[in-house]
């Protein structure tokens, strides 16, 4: 349980090999089929993310387990530019990508949990969670 | 990987059964497109009913597609849409606005009939 996938992100196709991982992880931890959906969306939204701000990163995917709850946490990191203004990438509608990606504020409506660490220059580090009903 | 486009009579229908990547969706924009001028088709139905997982930029390509066909003089309806899939879009704060959405390929069909009747 305490293993973590890690997927590399440097091309578009690496954003499908997330999503597909993602979906088989949270197929194996019974999540349903509306929460499956979320998770794989998710990840996808965030491997893109990498894929166009940072060009290269990763994901991480593990099981979390507390209260007899399972979880399944989302890392995605990269070296990248960071964010400059934390609080403007979580209103809606705000984008420094033409509108390519939903944005941040979608993919924490779709999860539980979620929190950025970025430092401009440096990288960002998105952690989100969701857990089984 | 080649999205498959059928024509019967006037109407293109595409089922897409495949994981959608980037490059896949694209193509396929482009093939529709080139589809509907080959054959004067005057209405298309793209079936999603095998589709588990939409996001932002898979339904960013939908939306151009359709709006895309509408410049071309033709109509298209998305149909098949998977609950889950509504749920996940609504929620990522996406809406397909000014599209026409069918509950599966037979509606579809019919809502092109009426759309394109007389």
């Amino acid at each position: 349980m305490g293993e973590t996938i890690r997927i590399v992100i440097n091309n578009e196709i690496d954003i499908v090999v997330a999503r597909q991982k993602g979906r088989e992880l949270s197929k194996a931890v019974h999540f349903g089929i509306v929460d499956q959906s979320r998770i794989t969306t998710a990840i996808s939204e965030l491997a893109r993310n990498i894929y166009l701000y940072a060009s290269h990163g990763e994901i991480r995917l593990s099981i979390k387990e507390e209260n007899r709850k399972k979880g399944l946490e989302i890392i995605a990191e990269d070296k990248g530019p960071g964010i400059d203004d934390i609080r403007k990438a979580l209103e809606d509608g705000y984008t420094t990508s033409n509108g390519l990606g939903a944005g941040l504020p979608g993919v924490k409506r779709l999860m539980d949990t979620f929190s950025i660490e970025s430092v401009p220059g440096e990288g960002t580090k998105i952690t989100a969670l969701k857990w089984t009903k | 990987m080649r999205i498959p486009i059928l024509k019967i009579k006037e109407y293109l229908l595409v089922s897409i059964q495949v994981e959608l990547d980037d490059q896949t969706v694209l193509e396929f924009q482009e093939d529709l497109l080139n589809k509907i001028a080959e054959t004067d088709a005057r209405g298309v139905v793209i079936d999603l009913t095998s589709v588990d997982m939409v996001d932002s930029f898979i339904a960013k390509v939908l939306g151009d597609v359709v709006t895309m066909t509408s410049l071309m003089g033709s109509v298209t309806v998305l149909s098949g849409i998977q609950p889950s899939v509504a749920i996940t879009l609504i929620e990522l704060g996406i809406t397909l606005d000014n599209v026409h959405t069918a509950m599966d390929l037979d509606q579809g069909i019919l809502i092109l009939n009426r759309l394109l009747e007389g």
